[in-house]
């Protein structure tokens, strides 16, 4: 009895904070990055003030948003109104459960972990929708609509490219995923040359979903202030943030997994040197690899906000409807024809 | 504590959060709440069939129905401007025909469990598990092989009713104002901006306005 809630309990929730922890210090490091990042694009330095270079610039924003009174609106839906942010953020960390960080780092390892990914996503919803709605506000119901809107075109552009993704491997278990990209012929071997398009969709859309410029339509500071998040402050804002610095992440880690094979080498299969472990994972591949490659789709999430202009309404409407789905919707086909003719192999036989 | 009792419980538990979900969706009075009660009851629903293996029938029915059909009628019922006293004075009118239906449902639901019974007829073991398959795997292999036909069928008639849906709904409205994208995006730079060359060249200041402003140009 005591074994099996040991075994079954304290152990799960220990792997959950390994995984929840450092996805908030995570969170707080990439404003910091952010920050700089832009600083720099705009000719700027960005924060510099607190700690060496700026680093603890992150913590002091906690801090204040934390000791910030949290303002209710009159007439606002006292339950909704508290509870919204709550909804935004518990399924941007769930989602992490089903994330592979390497062959053998899975929290959950669930037969159906695409499905499981689109049922969380689909799930954030919510938290902007009813946002949106308690805060007894037009700017606030105005950015929900929106935002709502938006969310759900590129959910459907966004599933069409996850399957793709699971036509090639095969599977909906991201690890089996990451696992049909291995090969011998390096970064070649990953789902980015068969499915080009289809990353770049996925990818777009990854940015339209999180609400992140250039398509954050539902904050819109010029039209409608800050969106469905206006009325909110102190610490229900900060957990809007979170949430959507958790999904911005997430969607990076996403893109490498179905993308760019995951945990593997981009050198996989080219160099066969004999090395001891601290140095042997440059070609075999780790964790580290999974998270060089984030890294470098959430800057791109930062390049974005700082070159591109905001999409008009219809544009986006537009994108997401008549250019991305007809385009998906098409290499769903194209990626039957690739595997049915034996094009793209998966695994280690490719 | 053996799996079984656990299982068991959990059951109970999600079962009880459905059940009450359901009962706050007709009582209670805000319409906003009872959407996300309607919501609530679809989620238990789902971990109920995640508790008998079924996670592709569970998970669809979060994603479609959770994620996409709910959250549309939360979108319409945002932006209803119900009168909530006039709503509820129909309740007890209503009531009566409410209980006839559910009471009808009931005896055509225990009916149906009491004829299956006493067909006796087991569902067996779980094919997925006995084919050593996962259950998402197979059923793709059902619905792709054996099911291919009624398979295609059903999504046949689900597009033809998504095409209905639009083709009822659609109005021409000849004042509509649009942009055409294609054509915006063939516009020529040359036919709009005119760029015009302009020597660097630094005008010589003259005395008034070099004590003020140097080197300013001139207008």
């Amino acid at each position: 009895m005591a074994d099996q809630l040991i075994n079954q309990v304290l152990w799960p929730l220990i792997y959950i904070l390994c995984i929840v922890l450092p996805l908030v210090l995570a969170v707080a490091m990439f404003v910091y990055w952010e920050r700089k990042v832009i600083g720099w694009m705009h000719v700027r330095l960005g924060p510099n003030k607190i700690g060496p270079a700026g680093v603890l610039q992150a913590f002091a924003d906690v801090v204040k948003l934390l000791v910030k009174e949290v303002i209710l609106p009159t007439k606002a839906n006292r339950f909704l109104y508290f509870m919204a942010p709550m909804i935004a953020l518990v399924p941007a960390l769930a989602a992490w459960a089903v994330i592979p960080f390497s062959g053998k780092m899975v929290l959950s390892n669930a037969n159906a972990g695409i499905l499981y990914l689109l049922a969380m996503t689909s799930l954030g919803v919510y938290g902007t929708m009813l946002a949106g709605w308690a805060s007894n506000s037009r700017y606030a119901m105005l950015g929900a609509m929106r935002a709502t809107a938006q969310m759900i075109s590129y959910e459907l552009a966004m599933g069409l490219c996850l399957v793709c993704v699971l036509v090639l491997a095969g599977s909906l278990n991201l690890s089996d995923i990451v696992n049909a990209q291995a090969g011998s012929k390096g970064f070649f071997d990953w789902f980015w040359l068969p499915l080009l398009p289809v990353f770049v969709i996925y990818f777009i859309s990854g940015v339209a979903e999180t609400n992140r410029l250039p398509f954050d339509m539902a904050e819109g500071e010029s039209e409608i202030v800050a969106g469905f998040h206006v009325e909110y402050s102190g610490s229900a804002f900060a957990l809007f943030f979170l949430a959507e610095y958790a999904n911005l992440i997430l969607v990076s880690f996403l893109s490498a997994i179905f993308f760019l094979g995951g945990w593997f080498s981009p050198l996989q299969g080219w160099v066969h040197a004999d090395a001891p472990g601290w140095i042997n994972w440059i070609w075999t591949g780790g964790f580290i690899w999974l998270f060089i490659k984030a890294f470098l789709m959430s800057f791109l999430f930062l390049w974005f906000r700082a070159t591109f202009p905001r999409y008009r309404y219809d544009q986006i409407m537009r994108l997401g409807w008549k250019v991305f789905i007809p385009i998906a919707i098409a290499w769903v086909f194209v990626a039957g024809l690739l595997k049915y003719y034996g094009v793209v192999t998966t695994g280690m036989g490719g | 504590m053996n799996p079984q009792t656990l299982q068991l419980i959990c059951f109970y538990a999600f079962s009880f959060v459905a059940v009450v979900a359901a009962l706050s969706v007709i009582t209670l009075k805000n319409t906003v709440h009872a959407v996300l009660a309607l919501v609530l009851t679809f989620f238990s629903a789902a971990c109920l069939w995640i508790l008998l293996d079924a996670e592709f029938l569970a998970l669809a029915l979060v994603v479609v129905y959770v994620g996409a059909v709910m959250v549309l009628f939360l979108f319409v019922v945002m932006m209803l401007d119900i009168d909530l006293e006039k709503m509820h004075e129909g309740f007890v009118k209503f009531l009566p025909v409410g209980v006839i239906v559910a009471v009808v449902m009931l005896v055509e639901m225990v009916g149906l469990i009491g004829v299956r019974t006493m067909h006796a007829q087991g569902l067996g073991a779980n094919p997925a598990t006995a084919a050593g398959v996962s259950n998402t795997a197979w059923l793709g292999q059902a619905l792709y092989t054996k099911f291919l036909l009624p398979f295609e069928v059903a999504a046949l008639i689900l597009t033809v009713g998504l095409v209905a849906a639009v083709a009822l709904t659609l109005r021409e409205r000849s004042d509509a104002r649009y942009e055409s994208a294609s054509r915006q995006v063939r516009v020529n730079p040359r036919d709009r901006v005119r760029l015009v060359k302009m020597a660097a060249v630094r005008p010589e200041p003259s005395a008034a306005t070099s004590e003020n402003t140097p080197g300013e140009p001139q207008p």
